[in-house]
């Protein structure tokens, strides 16, 4: 029934000197929402990174869709169909929502160029894309960049999306249509890696869970199994829930 | 580009006001001030380039100046090879010559550009000190050539006669060649601000200069588009090099080493990687220096030198950085 | 078992790391020292001094490169403010040791002082401002000594005597030893060797301290070394003080000898560039570079030269190839073996020598250890 999207064995990755990732390895099955948890500084940034190629896994292998990507260029890592939501969005702020956009249709020159139907398909998901497209990017709230950032990763259909704490200092509304959005973009398809702190908007949903801890995995399994034990959120997250 | 950010713009007021304070004397002033504004557009175009080559890819050329020095002697050559042209009192044979000319230089540079940027360049992206140390040395070669090839003594260009003498305007005489010279580099300008507004390449680039590693995240291959750049910014050197040329008439090999400081100071006052921050701080130079050689010409270099510090002092990072690094 | 403590302690335990380096060494030093009395030709002579005025100079600009990973181009400035502080002090004051001193106080007072500005404004932000807030200083620096002519003598620079005891004209003894006479030139020479020997130490004590360490740390990761608590741009700062003063004080070793200063002899780019290359070639990250860096570049310019001048003039009859190798063009073969050393050749000597050093003996100390890997990651591209 699932399928493997993204298999990842014993990857390592030096930052500099610095070791950084020291054996990860975890699965992200097709259209499921794969949640990477950890401490921070656990390395799940550099996790992500390493997987979009941006930093050079020294050791181990990372497949996607069946194609090794170690080694491959972050573009060509992006054409194959994975997108990158970067912890600070990445967003162009001198340009307007609208250029925002248009460089993420690779084969766009004009904005006219963009499928219109899936354009207003993510206007849906996202009305702050269609309210400020004109808007410079950098004017916007840090709620509204980040729906501009989501939405930028979707413009072209992707297999697999890498999100990296989408929530991060949002205000509890608008987490809740970020998981809206999320669950929508599940519906239509889409595979996602998400990196998550917010246990509750992790907790909504996530399928699936891989821990990371001090550069390597420490856990694997679905997610309704990982939320019920206190001990694993306890040691590996630093957190004690409250029910 | 598209900032609100206004108050650096007051510098220009403020610079040009303490000038006349200092002159005394309103024509000489304002000759002056032309002369200035010429020679900062000139000084932009050159520095244009390099501010996005280096907002771009963090790659930092100290032997940019070379590429200034080579538009400046191809242009020289044609202006030699075709002088009938140059003399001629028909204005459509003096544009001719100077279009060739232009290409030529353009030409010229940008090829030399290229070979510099796969020899000398590409093997070390990523580390500053490497670049700074092959560049140099890159520059010192490149004027050696230039010195095999045309000589150490100095070259001497004429104007075409539609470009020499001045016009008089309520009683100030205003040099031909400067308002040419201005004309072409706002035109310069308003090229690349159409590039970088109008087109798919030119949003890559602003885009590109404020995080690299989107770009590529969105599936553009950066490099490829770093080369075009950088053989960009080169050919733009070289234009500026026949501009410069003919503002100077005489050439000496080391034409775009001396050039290339006042390049690094535009660079810096206005801000890494900002197209609009190297215009402001091109004109700003320009001017500065004009006053300074007028009011005291021993230290022309230093007004600039403390232009650049005093801006620093206010904004430590340059009057409009773009580059997010 | 003390002494060899001693010894230790006088290169602050920064072992040179290799026999051959070590043997190099004092072979070297022995040279330098006997060179009066072995060497005949004023030529001999004159590079052994440009050697310990070079060493200085550029170990000092190694604790730039190499130690806090910046490149300066204002180095020159710095020498050419000791050339010219020492000149013009003696013209001004008479030729004393008294105006000795205070040109040479009054040089490092201005190298000080204009290292900190330019450190405070260009370090602050990003260290690739520094390389061309430098570069525009040290092209400003050589307009201002040209133009300031009544102080500075302008192209033709100044031209004056030295306290007696320094004069050729001075006998130290009526009688000569081994065949040589020891005049102001010889006693010159040697005052010249001992502060060259000095500075070079301290730049060594200097490299092997905490502050040394700290420096290290920045190069290595600049980001990690602010976020342990290190100011990185104070550090860099001090670093540049440093460096200016040890550039200041060669500079003041070099107007000694010369008793000469102008602007091509201590601020011209060709200077620059004869820092570059011997960096590089001797090592860089490792103050000995500087020595035998100085010897190989310097040795082989003096040769070089004539070899070049002979070639054009055997071949200067075939066109074109006359102009290429022509000695005017010294400078294209200069810059072609740069970028070629910087490519090829990035530990330089020091490295290579290391090198089998370290494969042969594994136990060798930490430190030499430690050095090698920085050595190596200077090479860059293991990022
Ligand atoms: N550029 C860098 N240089 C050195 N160390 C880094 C760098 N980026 C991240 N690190 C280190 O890597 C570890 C993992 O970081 P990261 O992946 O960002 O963690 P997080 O799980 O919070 O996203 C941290 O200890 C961090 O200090
Ligand atoms: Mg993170």
């Amino acid at each position: 029934m699932t399928e493997l999207l993204l298999n990842l064995e014993n990857v390592h990755t030096h930052i500099g000197l610095y070791h950084i990732l020291q054996g990860v390895g975890f699965r992200a099955q097709r259209n499921r929402i794969t949640l990477l948890l950890g401490r921070n500084g656990a390395g799940k940034t550099t996790t992500l990174r390493t997987i979009m190629g941006l930093w050079p896994a020294s050791k181990g292998r990372i497949s996607f869709a069946g194609t090794d990507i170690v080694g491959r260029s972050t573009s060509e890592i992006s054409r194959l169909g994975i997108a990158y939501v970067p912890e600070n969005m990445g967003i162009f702020p001198d340009l307007s929502v609208k250029e925002n956009m248009l460089l993420a249709a690779r084969n766009a020159s004009r904005v006219t160029d963009i499928d219109q139907q899936r354009l207003e398909w993510i206007f849906e998901l996202f009305p702050a894309v269609h309210q400020f497209w004109n808007r410079p990017a950098g004017k916007l709230s840090g709620g509204q960049k980040q729906m501009v950032a989501m939405a930028r990763a979707i413009v072209e259909p992707r297999e697999l999306l890498l999100i990296d704490e989408p929530s991060k200092g949002l205000a509890p509304a608008i987490v809740n249509n970020m998981a809206e959005a999320m669950l929508k973009l599940k519906q239509s398809g889409a595979s996602i890696l998400l990196v998550e702190q917010n246990l509750q908007l992790a907790r909504e949903v996530g399928d699936d869970v891989a821990i990371i801890d001090a550069g390597r995995i420490v856990h694997t399994g679905p997610a309704d199994e990982c939320f019920a034990r206190d001990d694993l959120l306890k040691t590996h997250l630093g957190l004690a829930l409250c029910p | 580009m598209n900032r609100s950010d206004l108050m650096p713009l007051a510098l220009l007021p403020i610079l040009m006001g303490c000038a006349y304070l200092a002159i005394g004397n309103p024509a000489a002033w304002f000759t002056l001030t032309i002369a200035g504004v010429a020679m900062g557009m000139i000084i932009f175009t050159v520095a244009s380039g390099m501010t996005i080559v280096f907002g771009l890819m963090d790659v930092l050329n100290f032997g940019q100046g070379i590429f200034i020095t080579v538009g400046a002697y191809l242009s020289a050559t044609v202006f030699a090879s075709l002088s009938g042209y140059v003399v001629s009192p028909y204005l459509s044979e003096n544009l001719l010559v100077i279009l060739v000319a232009v290409v030529a230089a353009v030409a010229g540079a940008g090829m030399s550009g290229f070979l510099f940027e796969r020899l000398l360049v590409k093997p070390v992206y990523g580390d500053h000190l490497m670049q700074i140390l092959v560049t140099t040395g890159g520059l010192i070669v490149g004027e050696e050539i230039i010195k095999i090839i045309w000589g150490v003594q100095q070259v001497n260009v004429a104007l075409p006669p539609f470009l020499s003498g001045a016009f008089v305007i309520a009683d100030v005489a205003i040099e031909r060649y400067r308002a040419f010279a201005f004309l072409a580099g706002a035109l310069v300008f308003f090229g690349q601000y159409l590039v970088f507004t109008r087109t798919k390449t030119g949003l890559l680039i602003r885009a590109g200069v404020h995080d690299r590693e989107m770009v590529e995240a969105l599936g553009y291959g950066v490099r490829r588009l770093f080369v075009a750049t950088f053989v960009s910014g080169c050919a733009l050197a070289g234009l500026g090099g026949v501009m410069w040329g003919l503002y100077q008439q005489t050439l000496v090999p080391q034409i775009g080493s001396q050039m290339n400081v006042l390049v690094f100071i535009v660079i810096i006052i206005g801000g890494l990687g900002s197209t609009g921050g190297a215009l402001l701080g091109a004109i700003l130079v320009g001017i500065c220096a004009n006053y300074a050689s007028f009011i005291e010409p021993k230290v022309a270099l230093f007004s600039n030198i403390a232009l650049m510090t005093m801006i620093l002092l206010w904004r430590p990072n340059g009057l409009y950085p773009a580059s997010a690094r | 078992m003390t002494t060899s403590m001693d010894w230790t302690r006088l290169i602050s335990r920064d072992r040179p790391g290799s026999r051959l380096l070590i043997i190099l060494l004092i072979a070297i030093i022995a040279v330098l020292l006997v060179a009066p009395f072995a060497l005949t030709g004023a030529k001999a002579i004159s590079i052994c001094v440009k050697i310990m005025i070079f060493a200085v100079l550029v170990a000092s600009f190694d604790l730039l490169l190499g130690y806090t990973g910046i490149v300066s181009f204002a180095h020159t400035v710095f020498f050419g403010i000791g050339a010219y502080g020492v000149g013009i002090a003696i013209i001004r004051l008479g030729a004393s040791w008294t105006s000795l001193a205070v040109g040479a106080s009054a040089a490092i007072v201005v190298s000080v002082l204009l290292a900190l500005v330019i450190g405070l404004f260009s370090l602050r932000v990003r260290a690739i401002f520094f390389s061309m807030i430098t570069l525009a200083l040290s092209a400003a620096a050589q307009t201002l000594a040209t133009q300031l002519s009544n102080l500075t003598g302008g192209e033709d620079g100044i031209i004056f005597r030295l306290p007696p005891a320094l004069m050729p004209s001075f006998r130290l003894l009526d009688t000569k030893i081994f065949g040589l006479t020891i005049d102001g030139k010889v006693v010159c020479y040697y005052f010249i060797f001992a502060m060259s020997v000095t500075f070079v130490l301290a730049l060594l004590r200097i490299v092997n301290s905490p502050f040394g360490r700290v420096l290290l740390a920045i190069r290595d990761n600049e980001f990690r070394a602010e976020a342990i608590g290190y100011p990185v741009f104070v550090f860099r700062t001090l670093s540049n003080v440093v460096a200016a003063v040890f550039a200041c004080l060669a500079g003041v070793m070099l107007s000694l000898w010369l008793r000469y200063t102008g602007p091509d002899a201590s601020l011209s780019f060709e200077i620059m560039l004869d820092i570059l290359m011997i960096v590089i070639i001797g090592g860089v990250g490792t103050i000995y570079g500087s020595i035998v860096g100085a010897v190989a570049f310097l040795v082989a310019q003096g040769y070089l030269q004539d070899l070049l001048k002979g070639a054009s003039a055997a071949l200067g009859s075939l066109p074109g190839i006359g102009k290429v190798l022509s000695p005017d063009r010294w400078m294209l073969w200069l810059g072609l073996l740069f970028i070629l050393a910087v490519y090829y050749f990035p530990t330089g000597i020091v490295g290579v020598l290391r090198r089998p050093a370290r494969r042969l003996d594994s136990s060798s100390k930490p430190s030499a250890k430690e050095r090698l890997s920085i050595v190596y990651r200077w090479m860059g591209r293991a990022r």
